[in-house]
């Protein structure tokens, strides 16, 4: 029988605020920069509405660049500008930075592979009734495609989840930071199986709530 | 702003598509001129791949043609810029073969989009999708997805949509062809209706002559891209000219006799031709009554073209020449049409 001697409630507890503070903020940027930029991926691509092979084969160059460096590597490559930003590479503020940097590019493909499943036709009745290309991506694009988006931000929220644990490799605190200081530095196991089960609760917790928004606003 | 039939409403002039596939132009439409009236039902009818599609979506522009100009009213689409092209957009309705509905839309959201587009207030949207929904007879279903409809209510979906903005023109893309035989007549009654109670122009296509011989007025038969035969419905279903139109004029025909058959006959072939009201008169049998005259019917089809009637029989007649020739003249004394097969 396993005792949990080491483990400090108040600690674990504040841990977990703060990955949940760095889930969601850095979320939220995610959602808005991924969106802007899936988007203008989707309009800018081969035979849609601002066809623009050449911005489009630029954008999507950076885009893989970007999804092809482990984060690890991301976060310490970026030091300097997360300095510039948030004025410290260290903590919940400093790690903000690497995650969206690290999760945007990631989320705006999965926004353009949605986009691309909006109906032709629906778009092309859209043209037919007088809509503006603004219309389209507001009233068309976005509206037709919002399932998958849902289920395109779940599996980001989770991805931003498994980052944060990473960020703690560079004191970046959370539950991450806090199984590698204790569990690993200071092989205090138990620390580190309640960190775990922590990151696993919440990933199910995450996964569970998008599935169960993709279900309730589907129409097909 | 316009309240005359017999109006230009729509000019297509010289209107060629052609489409660059790898090194390869394809040419969809070829040189295509017409002209559709105020208030008529104007069909294009054609096969699969023939152009007809391409041809309709020249008319709004969702496809630019390679050359030539449209004119809807009096104003030439193929001058205008993109914000004058949207505009104008809004007076020309269309509908599809797929329906082509916001699937995370209810049919009231579906039917409001295009008045949210021209940016009414929402009293005035509200007030106009009542309207719509009583008119296509879908009350019941306002705020169902449609997922939840079968298709012929996704259809009465898209023509409320389409008529939202009170358009002059409706363009109907196969509207009809993924629907059942049943369903496919209740919307063409529906179309009817609005031509004759809102003086809504149609220009339509299909591949299904059913199609035009029940509400259309004036037809077009296109084939690789070229109008091949246009006229009134009558005239070409009646007198079909080109192969193609021919094809399509067997598809409604009760093709009791084949050529085969006809040409095994001894007597004397002829194909009569009955328009409006003659259709129902004892014409044939009084021609022949004075005189020793038999006949056989061969082939025949008596039905009914928009509001018209008519027949067209193929008859053997077997007698002396002389008697022969007077049943002709008293058919043709008559009124009707009558030919040597
Ligand atoms: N976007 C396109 N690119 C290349 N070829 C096309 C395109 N659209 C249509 N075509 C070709 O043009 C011809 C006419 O097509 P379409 O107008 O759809 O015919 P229909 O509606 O009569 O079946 C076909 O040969 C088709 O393959
Ligand atoms: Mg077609």
């Amino acid at each position: 029988m396993m005792s949990f001697e080491n483990v400090r409630w108040p600690e674990i507890w504040d841990a977990t605020k703060d990955t949940l503070y760095m889930m969601t903020a850095s979320l939220i940027f995610t959602i808005v920069f991924g969106l802007m930029l899936g988007i203008i991926l989707f309009l800018t691509s081969h035979r849609q509405l601002l066809q623009q092979p050449i911005v489009y084969a630029v954008l999507s160059f950076i885009v893989n660049v970007l999804r092809s460096v482990p984060f690890v590597i991301l976060m310490i490559m970026i030091m300097p500008v997360t300095k510039i930003i948030t004025g410290t590479t260290l903590g919940v503020e400093g790690s903000i930075p690497p995650l969206v940097v690290a999760a945007t590019p990631f989320f705006a493909r999965l926004v353009e592979t949605s986009l691309r499943e909006v109906d032709r036709g629906v778009i092309e009745a859209a043209q037919a009734m007088g809509a503006t290309k603004w219309d389209i991506v507001r009233y068309v694009l976005l509206r037709e495609s919002s399932p998958g988006l849902l289920a395109a931000v779940t599996i980001t929220a989770v991805t931003l989840v498994s980052y944060t644990a990473m960020s703690g490799v560079i004191g970046g605190g959370g539950l991450g930071d806090l199984a590698l200081r204790y569990g690993y530095q200071r092989f205090q196991t138990d620390v580190m199986l309640v960190t775990v089960a922590l990151l696993i609760v919440l990933v199910q917790v995450l996964q569970t709530i998008g599935d169960a928004l993709v279900r309730r606003y589907s129409r097909k | 702003m316009f309240d005359r039939r017999g109006l230009q409403l729509i000019r297509l002039h010289n209107i060629r598509k052609s489409y660059l596939v790898g090194a390869v132009s394809v040419e969809a439409v070829r040189n295509v001129s017409l002209t559709v009236q105020m208030g008529e039902i104007f069909g294009i009818i054609g096969h699969s791949g023939a152009g007809k599609s391409t041809l309709l979506r020249c008319v709004n522009l969702l496809e630019k043609p390679t050359s030539g100009s449209v004119t809807v009213g009096d104003v030439e689409l193929t001058g205008l810029s993109e914000r004058q092209l949207q505009r104008q957009r809004r007076r020309i309705g269309m509908i599809f073969q797929h329906f082509n509905l916001l699937s995370m839309a209810t049919v009231r959201d579906n039917i409001a989009f295009p008045l949210t587009l021209a940016k009414l207030s929402k009293a005035e949207v509200n007030k106009r999708v009542d309207e719509l929904l009583k008119l296509v007879q879908l009350e019941q279903h306002a705020d169902k997805y449609p997922a939840q409809l079968s298709g012929g209510q996704k259809q009465r979906v898209g023509i409320a949509r389409a008529l939202a903005n009170n358009p002059d023109v409706l363009l109907c893309d196969e509207a009809t062809s993924a629907l059942d035989p049943q369903t496919t007549n209740s919307i063409l009654a529906l179309l009817l209706d609005i031509n004759a109670k809102l003086g809504i122009t149609i220009l339509l296509i299909t591949h299904e002559m059913n199609v035009i011989r029940a509400i259309c007025d004036r037809v077009a038969v296109i084939d690789q891209g070229e109008i091949v035969e246009m006229g009134d419905v009558l005239q070409v279903f009646l007198k079909p000219e080109h192969p193609v139109t021919r094809d399509f004029v067997d598809q409604v025909a009760d093709s009791g006799a084949n050529g085969q058959l006809l040409r095994e006959r001894k007597g004397r072939l002829l194909r009569m031709t009955y328009i409006g009201d003659l259709t129902y008169e004892p014409i044939l049998y009084n021609a022949v009554k004075p005189t020793s005259v038999q006949f056989a019917i061969l082939q025949g089809t008596v039905s009914r073209m928009k509001q018209t009637p008519y027949g067209q029989l193929i008859v053997e007649l077997i007698g002396g020449d002389e008697e022969i020739e007077r049943v002709i003249a008293e058919l043709r004394k008559e009124g009707l049409e009558v030919e040597a097969v």
